[in-house]
């Protein structure tokens, strides 16, 4: 079986870090990342950047691109993808792909990655 | 992360919104100050203790108003009343106690707080102390550090900033549409200000005024919180975000400057770009251009660029023409010449910037620019005096120490030794 596990903090502090204080918190996180890689259970590691290179793709007959981070709080984060793309624009295109392709309401929040980690050794 | 640390770090960036909300409380920026430094003195003992509330801002925003009210209702006892107008307001105040910060307040704050420090009556140096200051919480020392003057001469100029505003009357309610519109640009240029003082500091990689460009960049983040569909604000940010990125390339090991093309690419830093780059992308789509994006879609040329023989200098002349009509001056046309040597040759870089030299005469990077076109057309003679001219006006000792290389290279075998333009 396997699960997602989500990070949520204040953007705000945690990008008032010093740079000391960012690497020790990722030290101690490298520490449970590589146990769990070393057993073989860690999948993709992704960290996003701030919620101000945001942009949400609604839903809709034609999709509706908006500035900004997903803000809705009667919706839920159902899942994820992870696309390369050399520009917004790219990016923008896939979401209303899928937008159109999805059979549902809701939108796509689209952030730039600061790092990923593909991991891939489960299944 | 210690305790103390995370406390740290959620009392600065709840500052701006607690702070704002008090301010609208109390109206008088000294009474908001003190009722936000209470606030926050109660925090570090009682956050430890009990743990950290859901709500850092609204927590302090609620203590800092009980604190300032006691204060008031005490003097009150010894000394005449107080205005009659303060009276109303706590009676309010109270009435609200338990209000929950909605989002149109949230932005007004921090609105009225930035629109205060940026106030037209005040000059820009007394407009970015004050910013720092009051908005981002630094201490006066340390930004008497960053401004290289002394812990008095700047206690000095924020009080005057301070005395200014409460002189000039500035009222609390939000502005209005226009209004606002010419403050936000005067906000955006002080944020700008304060990112270039930590930038064009040219005192090495851990210089003591780099962390104004860290803040610069946290204020423009805040502000284009506040304004998510403003495409010059995302400019704003993707510029600086984009400049730090080559931060940690820019210097030596023995703090001597890096020209952009010699630039370790590798040492940029990747979040950073890759920030500025969603959010110029972001911004190009409004079709709505302005200065600060013309400048972050220049920097982001650079930015996309593997190699630096890899960058696309036709199109980065294009934009620095666009930024001519947008914004003219001859710095501008200075830093488009460098993009037409590369495009056209040295001669018709040449020719564009000679027309400048009345109006750059004091200028470091003019006469630096003008002896590496000369150099390369094989004028050593008078590139060598240009070189000397620009060591003549060179700002600091990272300049001079760069030009004076050139010169050396010069007085050694006399061949040309590459170019001094692109600034770093």
């Amino acid at each position: 079986m396997l699960y997602a596990i989500l990070c949520y903090d204040s953007e705000d502090v945690v990008g008032s870090w010093t740079k000391q204080e960012e690497d020790a918190a990722m030290a101690k996180l490298a520490v449970v990342e590589q146990k769990l890689a070393r057993e073989g259970r860690l999948g993709p590691v992704a960290r996003l950047l701030p919620t101000t290179a945001a942009t949400t793709v609604r839903k809709g007959r034609e999709p509706l691109v908006i500035d900004g981070p997903f803000a809705e709080t009667k919706e839920q984060l159902l899942g994820f993808f992870v696309v390369d793309c050399s520009t917004l624009e790219e990016a923008i295109e896939a979401a209303r792909d899928l937008a159109r392709a999805s059979s549902s309401a809701g939108a796509y929040e689209i952030r730039p990655l600061a790092v990923f980690k593909p991991g891939g050794n489960v299944t | 992360m210690t305790d103390l640390a995370w406390i740290d770090a959620a009392l600065t960036s709840a500052r701006p919104q607690a702070l704002g909300a008090l301010l609208r409380y109390f109206r008088d920026l000294d009474t908001a100050e003190e009722a936000f430094q209470e606030a926050c003195l109660r925090a570090l003992s009682n956050w430890p203790r009990n743990g950290p509330p859901r709500d850092p801002a609204a927590w302090l925003i609620f203590v800092g108003r009980n604190v300032a009210i006691d204060h008031v209702r005490r003097r009150g006892r010894q000394e005449a009343l107080p205005a009659d107008e303060i009276l109303s307001d706590l009676d309010d105040a109270e009435a609200a106690l338990a209000e929950r910060l909605d989002g149109s307040h949230y932005r007004d704050d921090i609105l009225r707080l930035l629109f205060i420090c940026c106030h037209p009556d005040l000059p820009a140096t007394q407009q970015i102390a004050l910013a720092l200051r009051i908005v981002s919480g630094l201490t006066v020392k340390q930004i008497a550090r960053a401004f290289l003057v002394s812990e008095s001469a700047m206690e000095q100029r924020i009080t005057r900033a301070k005395g200014r505003i409460a002189a000039a009357d500035v009222p609390f309610e939000a502005p209005g549409a226009a209004e606002r519109a010419e403050r936000l640009a005067a906000v955006a240029a002080m944020i700008y200000l304060v990112f270039n003082e930590g930038y064009s500091a040219n005192d090495g990689p851990d210089g003591i005024r780099a962390p104004l460009c860290d803040e610069a960049i946290r204020l423009a983040r805040l502000l284009l919180r506040l304004f998510p569909g403003e495409p010059e604000i995302m400019g704003l940010t993707a510029l600086l975000l984009l400049q730090h990125a080559r931060t940690p390339a820019r210097f030596d090991a023995n703090g001597s400057i890096v020209l952009l093309e010699d630039q370790d690419r590798g040492l940029w830093d990747r979040k950073m770009i890759a920030e500025g780059l969603a959010l110029i992308d972001k911004a190009m789509r409004h079709k709505r251009r302005g200065p600060y994006q013309v400048q972050a879609a220049i920097a982001a040329l650079h930015a996309r660029a593997a190699r630096a023989q890899d960058t696309d200098w036709a199109q980065i002349d294009m934009l620095y023409a666009a930024l001519e009509t947008l914004q003219p001056s001859p710095v501008v046309t200075l830093n488009r010449a460098v993009a037409v040597a590369k495009v056209r040759g040295p001669a018709a870089a040449l020719a564009m910037i000679e027309p400048l030299a009345p109006r750059l005469s004091g200028y470091f990077y003019f006469f630096g620019v003008k002896g590496a076109l000369l150099l390369q057309l094989g004028r050593t003679e008078e590139a060598r005096v240009a070189f000397d001219q620009a060591i003549a006006r060179a700002n600091s000792a990272a300049e001079a120490a760069h030009i004076r290389l050139h010169l050396d290279r010069l007085m050694k075998d006399g061949a040309p030794a590459g170019d001094a333009k692109a600034s770093s």
